[in-house]
């Protein structure tokens, strides 16, 4: 907004140069829409046209059988269910996981921005490691833990891993979020009798209604597109969605049907699509807040 | 370092010994200690054992020194996936960071409709790169994909077969991810640049700098923060890829597009070398830390010097 060319003369130079600039803008749209528009396209071809067609060829008419395949009676694996068991298996884990890795990221964040104690900082230095370390090195032992617990290969056991590991990317937002809060503020509501919650509860989380939309989308969105936890700890009845459209679409033998492929894509990508379509800014808001500090 | 007592005399009600409310703070934080020290600190020195042990299908606490590192830098699966994680990471972060800083900036200059192109530059980066990979597969896909189009369309002997060329196979890896990303990158420097001091820009402006001095002299320079943080999250991506190779090329022709998540996974739970496996891991988790510690070194200093 600041940076802008306001007091001087547009002269046609000026002009070519905007044309240009639109129109690699446009370009450059084009490049990310593309894979969307044939995915959309291509799932509504019946199998003669996506053989005969190319990739920007329009279907002759709308089609969803496809989608209803893709959806209710497509191969995943072993069994013909479509993607809709494991569609309802990504919302199983995904809505428990959310709630509480934002619960805890909340109060977490608050005690180590405003409730310092000696070792409280070191701490989170600890737990913002845990964000990026590569979960190759956790998952033989997470696996094991998860037997042990009895809750291998289920739905619950990938609740558990995605709280364990987003815990500190919630810690880290709301850390964030509550530094910029006075610290004066607390030590005054504790000098009028509030205790720990009661300051939490009254004045804190009035505050909090962005960071915990920006926190709940991000998670919502981390966890829906998980793949390596799904794949390394679920069983065939508890795949989360990705797991399974990875299995349709390179497990299937014999005649390969790129339409339903597209449109099991299409579904598994629709929630968080539709999460960033409406709330986009908060999303945006995530990426950056979260991301530039940490 | 300050501590929680706020009060210095004894005016409050509360007795000077034990207070709940002193203590509230350690215990509410004590589950997400004992999760991030068993979970993140004890599994990491588990499997660091066992990447020095001779474990195959089950976890085994025999110990043989550094053999899996050795056999790991033998095997030539393992050398191709860490050969192309040197390509895909530099490739994928370059193109990204050139990408992201130049469609920021053109996306600066008070766009018509900036929300939208915003929006769609940004979308690839809310899906999973399961998707992408679906997607990518199709469209790089030589019999149906670009490569038919372009033939249909009269170009009769254009080639793009990379998908199925084990040379060219991992470019297709940083098509996808750059596909994926680079918005993200996008919207990091446009946030950036939106944070830049206004009265900074006006003044060059009055001494007459162009639009252009004024980004590279000026802007640029003071976005550096904004610059580290996205190398250190792309290379955090590359380092990480696993989904997006098992998705687009599962890996294929044959190992040609293995990444090293890729091998750990394989060795670890397919092949039955938990040993090696952890091996892989512990290299992974190497790479992460050598760029990762420099970085919250100088972020958590700068923060206890701003105090």
């Amino acid at each position: 907004m600041k940076n802008n060319v306001v007091g001087r003369k547009t002269s046609g130079v000026d002009k070519a140069l905007r044309i240009a600039l639109y129109a690699t803008l446009i370009l450059v749209a084009g490049f990310y829409l593309m894979p969307l528009v044939v995915m959309l396209i291509t799932s509504m071809k019946d199998a003669e046209e996506v053989r005969n067609g190319t990739l920007l060829s329009l279907p002759s008419y709308i089609h969803f059988d496809s989608w209803e395949k893709a959806w209710s009676s497509a191969c995943t694996g072993s069994s013909c269910h479509g993607i809709s068991p494991y569609f309802m298996n990504s919302f199983k884990i995904v809505i428990p996981a959310v709630a509480i890795s934002t619960i805890l990221g909340a109060i977490n964040g608050y005690v180590i921005s405003l409730w310092r104690f000696r070792g409280s900082n070191l701490f989170f230095a600890a737990l913002l490691l845990g964000c990026f370390i590569p979960f190759q090195v956790v998952l033989l032992p997470m696996a094991r833990t998860l037997g042990w617990l009895g809750i291998a290969s289920s739905t619950t056991g990938l609740v558990f891993v995605h709280v364990v590991y987003g815990v500190a990317f919630t810690t880290l937002f709301f850390r964030n979020f509550y530094q910029s809060i006075p610290g004066e503020l607390i030590k005054a509501a504790r000098l009028d009798g509030a205790g720990f919650f009661t300051i939490f509860y009254r004045i804190i989380l009035p505050v909090s209604t962005p960071i915990i939309v920006v926190t709940v989308i991000w998670q919502f969105t981390q966890i829906w597109n998980d793949f390596l936890f799904g794949v390394a700890f679920s069983g065939f009845e508890s795949q989360p969605v990705t797991v399974a459209l990875n299995n349709l679409v390179n497990t299937s033998f014999g005649g390969k049907e790129y339409n339903v492929d597209m449109a099991a894509a299409v579904i598994a990508a629709l929630p968080t699509l539709i999460v960033y379509v409406f709330a986009g800014k908060y999303f945006v808001r995530g990426l950056t807040a979260g991301a530039v500090k940490g | 370092m300050n501590t929680n007592t706020p009060h210095s005399g004894s005016k409050s009600a509360r007795p000077s010994g034990f207070s709940l409310t002193d203590w509230m703070p350690k215990i509410v934080l004590a589950p997400t200690m004992v999760i991030a020290i068993v979970c993140i600190y004890g599994y990491m020195i588990w499997t660091a054992v066992l990447s020095f042990t001779n474990s195959r299908m089950l976890p085994s606490y025999k110990f043989v020194g550094w053999e899996q590192y050795e056999r790991l830098f033998n095997n030539d699966r393992w050398m191709v996936a860490l050969t192309n994680l040197g390509i895909f990471g530099s490739l994928f972060i370059l193109i990204c960071l050139f990408l992201g800083v130049m469609l920021a900036i053109f996306l600066d200059q008070k766009i018509r409709a900036e929300g939208v192109i915003r929006t769609i530059y940004l979308y690839p980066m809310a899906i999973s790169f399961i998707v992408t990979g679906t997607a990518w597969k199709w469209l790089l896909n030589p019999t149906n994909g670009i490569q038919k189009l372009m033939i249909d369309m009269g170009f009769v002997n254009f080639k793009f077969d990379w998908l199925i060329n084990p040379h060219m196979v991992v470019y297709c890896l940083v098509i996808a991810a750059v596909w994926q990303a680079s918005g993200f990158v996008m919207a990091l420097f446009l946030a950036g640049l939106r944070g830049v001091d206004g009265d900074l820009i006006k003044a060059a402006h009055l001494d007459g700098a162009s639009t252009f001095t004024t980004y590279r002299r000026i802007i640029l320079p003071s976005l550096k923060p904004v610059f580290f943080s996205a190398l250190v999250i792309l290379a955090h991506i590359a380092i990480k890829s696993f989904d997006l190779v098992q998705a687009l090329t599962n890996g294929g022709p044959g190992y040609a597009s293995d990444l090293p998540a890729n091998f750990m996974y394989t060795y670890t739970f397919s092949r039955s070398q938990i040993g090696m496996g952890s091996a892989s891991a512990m290299v992974m988790l190497g790479c992460i830390l050598a760029i990762l510690v420099p970085y919250l070194y100088s972020e958590l200093r700068g923060e206890r010097s701003e105090k």
